[in-house]
Formats: C-alpha cells, sequence, structure tokens
C-alpha cells in the first residue's frame, strides 16, 4: 500500500540494511546476565523488576536502510539512549545481535572496533562534547588525528567540513568562544570529518534554544540532501521527528512500540501512545495524497494530476484552487485514484480521514 | 526542623542511662583502683610486641631479602642512584654549576644560573600568568631571599622541591589514572592514602632514612611520599568528572586507550588537576624543614639548626625566606590553574614571550662571568636583621619574662596539669568501651568495631600513655583554638569585607611550613609543653575559623528571612537559626582543625613534649623502624577514629536538618 518498507523486522530488511538489530537486551541489576540465559522463555518485565533487575531494552529488533533518517522517538527513560550506545557499543548489550553489513559488533576484537569507529561511524552528542582544550580546527581534525592522519592533510580535510557546516572563519576558536548552536556544527562537523557510513546523532538539538533548533534542523537537512548517510538520529521532541525522519520508532519503557514512516503513524497508529502523540500533529504535512484518495480501477478522464506519494500540504493550493478532483497517478504513471476538494480540505482541518 | 528535633529526643533517652552506667563503672574503677590494677595502666606483660616485629621484618628485607636478580638492598640503591640523576641536574643548575668532572672540588665549567635571571624570570613568568600584581609578589619574595643573604640556601630548597614536585606530580597522575581504570586499585588504595595521610610526616622518615640512609635523596623520597596522596585523589576525582559524553566521543572516534587518557581524559580534567599540582607544591615546601632532618640541606637545615642553637633571629629570618618561597610558589601554581583558558589569537604571542624569558635567564647569567654582581648576589650588599630580631626578643624576655612565666606557670598548675592528670588516669578498658558505644550510636555495629578496635591497638600496642598525652595536647589545643575561631568566624561571616582580610590572612597562615610556627613561639615560652600547645592552636585556629564563617555561609537565605519575618532579633536569628542550622558543618571544620592539630602536635616534638610524637622523634635519632613506625600509626588511628565519629555525627545531624545528603 505505502511505497516504502511499513515494518523493519521484516525477513527482507536484512538486504538493504546498513545496520540491524536482533533481539537486543540490555538489564542493569545484580544476575541481569543469567535472567536471559538462552533457551530460557522471555522473563516477564514484572518478574524481573521483583528480581531489582532494570530493563532498559527489550528485545528490540529494526533495521536501518541505507542512505534513510531513522528516528528513535521517545519520551526520557524510554531506553533510546541504551539503545542507541547498544548500536555502538558504548553500552555492551545484555544479548542480542548487532550487525552492521551482516557482521555482529558484539563478537568482533577490540581493534576491529576500534577499526569500524574510526571509520565507519560518527556521533554526535547533546551536550556537544568538544574538547575545551582544542581550537574548531583542532576538535574538527580530532578523529582524524586519532586515525594517524599526517597534520596537513587531516587540517585540510577538516577545514572542507568546517565549511560544508557553515563555520569558515572560526577555525582557531576555542568551544567556549561560540554559541550553542555554532558549537553543535563543530559536533556535527567533527562527526562528519571522518566521511562516516552511519552518522549517529543523539538528541543534537535538545540543548538549543527553539529558534536555533528549527535552523539547525533546516542545516541538518541540507547536509542530508548532499551527504545521503545512514542516519539514527535520537530526540524526544515529537515534532522534530515527524520534520526529519523517513521513518520513526516510538520506543516506550525500553520496548519498541512501532516502527513507520510519519504518515503510518499518524494514520495507523498502534496504540494509544502513539496516538496521544499524533494527535496534535498538523495531518497535511504528513499524510500523501495517496492516503485520501478515492481508489479507481479503470482509466479516469481529469484534466489534471498529482503523485500519489506528494504530501498534501504540498499539493493543497493548486487542488483548492481548481476546484475539481484531480487524478491520483503512482511512480510508473498509471492512474490509481481520485483526488476531491472535500479530501483535501478535511486533511487540512485535521478532521479523521475516511480510508 | 522543631518537628525533627523532637521526633529525635525519644530515642536519645534510654541511651542517657547507658552512657551514666558507662561514667558509674568507670569512676568504680578509678575509685577501687591499686597502682597495679591492670584496668588502670595497660600491663606490660600482655603488650604485642609489635614495633619488634616490624624492625625485624625491616631488617629481614633490607639484608635479606632476595628479589631474584637483584636484592632489595640493591633495589634500594638503584632507585636513589636513579633519582639523584634529576636532582644533581637540578642543583647544577640553580646552585652549583656544571664541572662535569667526577672530582667534586672541580672547578665549575658552565656557571649557575644567575639570582637576576632566575629572578626575572619567575616574575616574568607570573607576569604572563596573572598580571602585574602577581609578578610584583613573587619578584619581591625572591629579591627579599637575595637580600637577606639566603639565595645558595633557597636554591638548594628550590632545586630538590622541583624535582620532588614533578615526581610526586607523575606519580600521583599515574597510580590516579590507574585507580580510575581500574576500580579494585582504587578500592584498594584508597584505605593506604588515608593512612598516609594520617599518620605523621615523623613517621615516615624513620623506614625511609633506614632503606635510603641520610642524604638529600632521602628527604626527596620522603617529600614526595608525603606529598603524593593529594595528587592521586585528586587525579581520580578530576578524571571522574570528565563529562560523560566526552569519554564517549573518545570510544567513538576510536580512541586506543593511551590516546583516551592523553588526548581526551588528562586535558579534560587539566583545571581539576591543577588543583592536585599546587596541593604537592605546597606540601612539598611544607616538608622542607622535616626532610632536613634526614638530609635535604637547605633552608630547612638553617631554620632547624638555629633552633637548635637557640639563634632565634636566624631562624625566625630562614623561616621567613621559606615562607616567602612557599607564598611565592602557591599564588604562582594557582594563578596557573585559575588562568583564564586561551582564546584564539592568542597564540603568536607565545614564541616571542618564550625568547624574551629565556634571554632574562640568559644574558645575566652570561655576564656573570664579567660582572661577579650578576652571578651571585655580593655579600656585601645582603642585609640581616637577625641581630635586630635577637634584640627585640631579648627585650621582650627580658621585660616581661617575669609576667609570661607566671601566666605560664599558673595556667599550667591551674589549667593544663588537672586536665591531664584526669585524662591520663582514664582506665584504658572504660575508653575502648566509650568509643564502642559512640561508634555504634553514631554508624552502627561496624563503626563500633573500628573505632573499638582502633584505640584497643593503641593499649595492646604500649602506647597508651604517650597517647593520653597526645590526646590532651590536642584537646586542649583545639577547644582553645575553637573558642578563639568561633567568635572571629560569626563576627566576620556577617561582614563581606572583613571576611575577604580575614581570609587573606588564613590563606597566608595556612602556606606557613607547620614548622614555623615553632619559632616564635620557643622565643617566647622557651621548650616544653606549654609551648607546644601554643603552636598547636596557631596553628590550628586558621582552620577554626575558615569553617565557622563556610557553615554559617551554609545556612539557606529564605530560613533567615523566614526569622526576620518572624520577628526575631539578629540575637535571636544567630542563636535560634544560623548557629544550630550550621552546627553540623562547623563540627566538620573542627575535624579538620583536629587533624591538622594532630600533625602539628608531632612536630611540636622538637620542643620536648612526652606524647606520641616524642616516640617518633626518638625512633628517628635511633632508626628504630618499628618504634617510629607503630607510634606513627597510633596517631593516624587517634586522628582516623575522631574523624569517623565525628564525620558520622555530622551526617546524622544534616539528615535530622533536612539539609541535604
Amino acid at each position: 500500500m505505502v511505497d516504502k518498507a511499513v515494518n523493519g523486522t521484516g525477513a527482507n530488511a536484512g538486504a538493504h540494511g546498513a545496520l540491524a538489530l536482533r533481539n537486543v537486551w540490555k538489564l542493569y541489576g545484580p544476575g541481569a546476565e543469567q535472567a536471559l540465559r538462552p533457551g530460557s522463555a522471555q522473563p516477564a518485565a514484572a518478574d524481573l523488576a521483583a528480581k531489582g533487575i532494570i530493563t532498559a531494552v527489550r528485545d528490540v529488533s529494526l533495521d536501518v536502510h541505507a542512505g534513510e533518517i531513522f528516528i528513535i522517538m521517545g519520551l526520557s527513560g524510554s531506553g533510546k539512549s541504551t539503545l542507541v550506545r547498544c548500536m555502538t557499543r558504548l553500552i555492551e548489550p545484555t544479548a542480542g545481535q548487532v550487525l552492521f553489513h551482516g557482521q555482529d559488533l558484539l563478537h568482533i576484537s577490540e581493534r576491529e572496533l576500534i577499526e569500524i569507529r574510526r571509520h565507519k561511524m560518527g556521533m554526535v552528542f547533546q551536550h556537544f562534547a568538544l574538547l575545551p582544550h582544542l581550537t574548531v580546527l583542532d576538535n574538527v581534525a580530532f578523529p582524524l588525528e586519532i586515525q594517524g592522519m599526517a597534520r596537513a592533510k587531516r587540517y585540510e580535510h577538516a577545514r572542507r567540513v568546517i565549511e560544508l557546516v557553515g563555520l569558515a572563519g572560526r577555525e582557531s576558536y576555542f568551544p567556549r568562544e561560540l554559541s550553542g548552536g555554532q558549537q553543535q556544527r563543530v559536533g556535527i562537523a567533527r562527526s562528519l570529518a571522518v566521511e562516516p557510513e552511519v552518522w549517529f546523532l543523539d538528541e543534537p538539538f535538545s540543548a538549543l534554544d527553539p529558534l536555533i533548533r528549527r535552523e539547525m534542523q533546516d542545516e541538518f537537512l541540507r547536509l542530508q540532501n548532499m551527504l545521503k548517510k545512514t542516519i539514527v538520529f535520537i530526540t524526544h521532541d515529537f515534532d522534530e521527528a515527524i520534520r526529519l525522519a523517513d521513518r520513526i520508532a516510538i520506543m516506550k519503557d525500553g520496548v519498541i512500540i512501532q516502527i513507520g514512516t510519519p504518515e503510518d503513524l499518524v494514520t495507523r497508529p498502534a496504540d494509544g501512545y502513539v496516538a496521544e502523540f499524533t494527535r496534535d500533529v498538523p495531518r497535511a504535512k504528513v499524510l500523501s495524497v495517496r492516503s485520501i484518495m478515492e481508489p479507481v480501477d479503470g482509466p479516469l478522464i481529469a484534466e489534471n494530476q498529482v503523485a500519489a506519494a506528494a504530501k498534501v500540504q504540498d499539493i493543497a493550493d493548486e487542488v483548492m484552487r481548481r476546484g475539481t478532483a484531480v487524478a491520483v497517478v503512482d511512480a510508473a504513471g498509471a492512474t490509481i485514484g481520485l483526488l476531491t476538494k472535500d479530501a483535501v480540505l478535511a486533511a487540512l482541518l485535521g478532521r479523521e480521514t475516511r480510508r | 526542623m522543631t518537628l525533627a528535633l523532637r521526633a529525635a529526643r525519644p530515642a536519645a533517652r534510654p541511651w542517657t542511662w547507658v552512657w551514666l552506667a558507662l561514667g558509674v563503672v568507670t569512676a568504680a574503677l578509678m575509685a577501687f583502683a591499686t597502682p597495679d590494677s591492670p584496668w588502670l595502666a595497660y600491663p606490660k606483660a600482655w603488650e604485642l610486641p609489635l614495633r619488634l616485629w616490624v624492625s625485624d621484618a625491616m631488617k629481614w628485607l633490607v639484608n635479606r631479602f632476595d628479589l631474584g636478580p637483584f636484592t632489595f638492598k640493591e633495589l634500594t640503591r638503584g632507585l636513589a642512584w636513579l633519582l639523584d640523576w634529576p636532582l644533581a641536574a637540578a642543583r647544577g643548575l640553580l646552585v652549583d654549576g656544571f664541572s662535569f668532572s667526577s672530582d667534586p672540588k672541580a672547578p665549575a665549567l658552565l656557571p649557575s644560573l644567575s639570582w637576576l635571571g632566575v629572578t626575572a624570570l619567575i616574575a616574568a613568568l607570573a607576569w604572563r600568568v596573572a598580571g602585574g600584581r602577581l609578578a610584583a609578589v613573587v619578584g619581591a619574595c625572591f629579591v627579599y631571599i637575595a637580600v637577606f643573604g639566603w639565595w645558595p640556601s633557597a636554591m638548594v630548597t628550590l632545586a630538590s622541591t622541583a624535582i620532588a614536585v614533578a615526581f610526586g606530580i607523575a606519580g600521583g597522575l599515574a597510580l590516579g589514572i590507574l585507580g580510575y581504570r581500574r576500580r579494585w586499585f582504587a578500592r584498594a588504595m584508597m584505605p593506604v592514602l588515608d593512612l598516609m595521610q594520617t599518620v605523621p610526616v615523623f613517621a615516615y622518615l624513620v623506614p625511609v632514612l633506614f632503606l635510603f640512609g641520610f642524604g638529600s635523596v632521602a628527604a626527596m623520597i620522603a617529600t614526595i611520599i608525603y606529598a603524593m596522596p593529594p595528587m592521586v585523589r585528586v587525579t581520580m576525582l578530576a578524571l571522574e568528572q570528565v563529562a560523560h559524553e566526552t569519554v564517549e566521543f573518545g570510544h567513538m572516534a576510536g580512541c586506543s586507550r593511551r590516546q583516551m587518557t592523553w588526548k581526551v581524559l588528562v586535558p579534560s580534567a587539566s583545571a581539576g588537576l591543577m588543583v592536585g599540582v599546587n596541593q604537592v607544591i605546597m606540601l612539598s615546601l611544607n616538608m622542607v624543614i622535616i626532610a632536613s632532618m634526614i638530609g635535604a640541606g637547605g633552608l630547612g637545615f638553617d631554620v632547624l639548626d638555629s633552633l637548635k642553637r637557640l639563634d632565634v633571629g636566624k631562624g625566625l629570618e630562614a623561616g621567613i625566606a621559606i615562607t616567602l618561597l612557599a607564598i611565592a610558589l602557591d599564588r604562582l601554581s594557582q594563578a596557573v590553574a585559575l588562568r583564564a583558558p586561551p582564546t584564539h589569537g592568542a597564540d603568536p604571542e607565545r614564541r616571542r614571550w618564550l625568547i624574551v624569558a629565556l634571554a632574562m635567564v640568559v644574558v645575566p647569567t652570561a655576564l656573570g662571568g664579567a660582572v661577579p654582581a650578576l652571578a651571585a648576589y655580593p655579600e656585601d650588599w645582603t642585609l640581616t636583621t637577625g641581630r635586630l630580631l635577637a634584640q627585640a626578643v631579648e627585650w621582650i624576655n627580658v621585660h616581661f619574662f617575669e609576667t609570661l612565666e607566671a601566666v605560664k606557670t599558673a595556667l599550667i598548675a591551674s589549667v593544663l596539669a588537672p586536665i591531664k592528670g584526669i585524662l591520663g588516669a582514664l582506665p584504658w578498658p572504660a575508653v575502648v568501651a566509650a568509643a564502642a558505644l559512640g561508634g555504634y550510636r553514631l554508624g552502627g555495629a561496624r563503626l563500633a568495631a573500628l573505632a573499638a578496635a582502633l584505640v584497643a591497638f593503641i593499649a595492646v600496642t604500649g602506647n597508651w600513655e604517650k597517647a593520653a598525652i597526645t590526646v590532651y595536647l590536642v584537646g586542649v589545643s583545639v577547644i582553645v583554638a575553637g573558642a578563639i575561631g568561633l567568635p572571629i568566624g560569626i563576627w566576620a561571616a556577617d561582614r563581606p569585607r572583613a571576611n575577604r582580610v580575614i581570609q587573606a590572612i588564613i590563606d597566608t597562615l595556612q602556606t606557613l611550613p607547620s614548622f614555623v610556627y615553632l619559632i616564635p613561639v620557643v622565643m617566647l615560652f622557651r621548650v616544653g609543653e606549654f609551648s607546644a600547645i601554643i603552636a598547636v592552636i596557631a596553628f590550628a585556629v586558621a582552620p577554626a575559623i575558615r569553617y565557622v564563617v563556610l557553615g554559617l555561609g551554609q545556612v539557606p537565605p529564605s530560613l533567615i528571612e523566614a526569622a526576620r519575618a518572624t520577628g526575631c532579633s539578629r540575637g535571636q536569628i544567630l542563636r535560634k537559626v544560623r548557629l544550630p542550622l550550621a552546627f553540623p558543618e562547623i563540627m566538620l571544620g573542627l575535624n579538620q582543625t583536629v587533624m591538622m592539630a594532630l600533625s602539628m602536635v608531632v612536630i611540636t616534638a622538637l620542643v620536648g613534649t612526652r606524647d606520641l610524637g616524642q616516640e617518633v622523634y626518638i625512633a628517628l635519632a635511633k632508626a628504630d623502624t618499628g618504634r617510629g613506625l607503630v607510634s606513627g600509626v597510633c596517631v593516624a588511628f587517634i586522628a582516623i577514629v575522631v574523624d569517623r565519629l565525628v564525620g558520622a555525627w555530622a551526617a546524622r545531624r544534616k539528615r535530622e536538618l533536612g539539609l541535604g545528603a
């Protein structure tokens, strides 16, 4: 129905999954290892809690596709930060698999892990985590220095990335001389300096003022349009998730409740918890034409046509102006439905849509 | 608050009876005692010959212990040889020059640094770090040292201090990093650090003397051991305080362990680490005089020597020279620690500055061959106040001797002697029981066991009488210091301007090596217990004032406001709100005061007390390792018992008052 995979846990996902989790658990507390002995039944959360074990991540499986922005959304304490640290092995999962191009990160040597982190992963932190004693240039060049790149070469690289994030001219500044937004630009530049395959961002804009946050989100989208990285992005802000995500995983109490596109979450929330988040989301922003059109089987005569994948918000003006129904065509150009003015109006007003 | 107080009271009732019972039993024990009752003085026959065992173990270590490829003795020799290199280099640079010959009398081919050059360099450094005022202070300190003729001695001290500080920092950093990385190592090290900071310095000197012999290297080793523990602690703390995300970033950048330590952790923690560096410098300077007992030479030797010959003027002058050296280095290192972090564009000057600084030292040194006044400060230009000071003291003694003596005798007869008598007569089992009871009441069974065991240790090793005198000296001194400190602290707490002046004075007093306090006291009161008490009081007043001000400052302003709104007068606010709330904090301060007093009381052994400190001092003279170490550990145990009991009390009281953790 929807042209993107709805659920990441499908069996075919491994084919294009750059990063995949399989049944990942993270438990804290005495006897956490024993609680998950292979072969035994999955322990109930209440049983674990009774033993004094805290469940931070519970049986999470997901796939992150190459080139997509995958957002993990949850309130504080939902386990999203723990989960992203399990993906990078900053935290050792209690059980499960973390597959990076099919290789299980939990079973590689320290040396191999260091190599992967040096060349294939980049991470941006909530509070920037810049080194206070280094200039902007040295901070950005730091991961390259760690790789052992020669000074002239790494400075050249670093200068290029600094320019990319719009900080040219500030190379010799120290972090504390910059504003929060600028500091995070340095953090972004630093994480991109090694040209990573997978880019982790842990609540990168949460510590910033709302106006700056929005500006940084735009900047982030601009960069991703150029770079097409595989991105895992953590946030507690649903609006941010809707704005940036290709797909969103909603997390609560260590469990992933639903994975889907913003449209999926809005149109088919898995439970009341998800529905609560999506209630105030402007429908027109996330709904595609496909989800509000009247499907038709045969050919259709209509003066104008719109793409099925287009967002309602983007075509609303045109449909309202014309005042007549328009044909909906899929990617191949075949007519698959009819979009009425009423349906567009309903979406714009945020009414429940009939399907 | 009142609610909490009231709730605590009923539970306290039965304890009153327990304490009363203990009092009655104690009184009975004392009343029915004959001179040879086993409960009065700990029977000789029951003593554990621990000191002999320790001595034997040390002898075995030195004479017999074989590590395989080499013996233990060779190991210590090798270590001493290794440490001698940098020390000789520093001395060559600052004092002797370099002769490049094995003959000690050969003339120096390369001269030592010019006094003017060193002074200029250090002032320039101060200028760069913190500006003109610090440069003036630091420069003046060094000029004083030159003008009053203490330059060569001061440079001997500076050379050994510099090397000791370097080793102390490096060693402390290494151990601290290891403790940060390996939890078990940190846990194992903590009690050792606790003990090292409470065992009196003298006690280390004995085994160091035994292992390394008399000389400047042994003195330096003792200094390093003494000055390193805070660096270890500070390092662990500072590394733990590096933001979690920064560590995670280091991992994500793919840092190896070494890169993590030296490129991420240590630079990020540098501000905290500088606090440790400052402490190492201060403690090393504090050791200067004491280390000269085992051959450090320099200013410390000058002070010790004049003190022994009762040449008061000279001793005071050398003491002032040490103090000024300490102040200069303390302020300088603090300024480095507090220096504003770098800003962009500040870098280009750096190279030029280095060249200028280097020229400041090299040029006067090079010209020294032609102009002798540059090489060494001319003797004709030196001033001395020594004779003047000696005359002043003589004048005081001539005119006030009777008065001073009368005050002293009256105090000893009517106050000190009775207290000492009662403390000395307490039956040891009663004291052990009291320690256990107090421990149980304040911190439960574990604290009770600890307190009882440590107190019993003192009796069992046969140090009971000496320990009683130590407790008496410290107790009297702390009470007097508290009585002086409390009103001054209360007075200063409300007056920001006065407080700033008082804090500055306290800072300076605390930079003085503890030994320096003895000098004026001996001048006025001669030797004896009375002088010891006066010196300890002088030493302990500063922390007492500091903690009273600190405690009062921590009372939440909202409570004071509430009291004012209720219509309390200033006196009422002080008595009914501020003092009760600040009391736990003040008690913790008192605890610090006790620790300071204990460390000082051992040093006062030099003016003739008969306490544990004297035991250690005698052990030092006889190189009796066992005696020195066991007595030293007894002092440490007194400190630990007081510290734990007061700490537990303050923590409980704070909980009751709802003042945070």
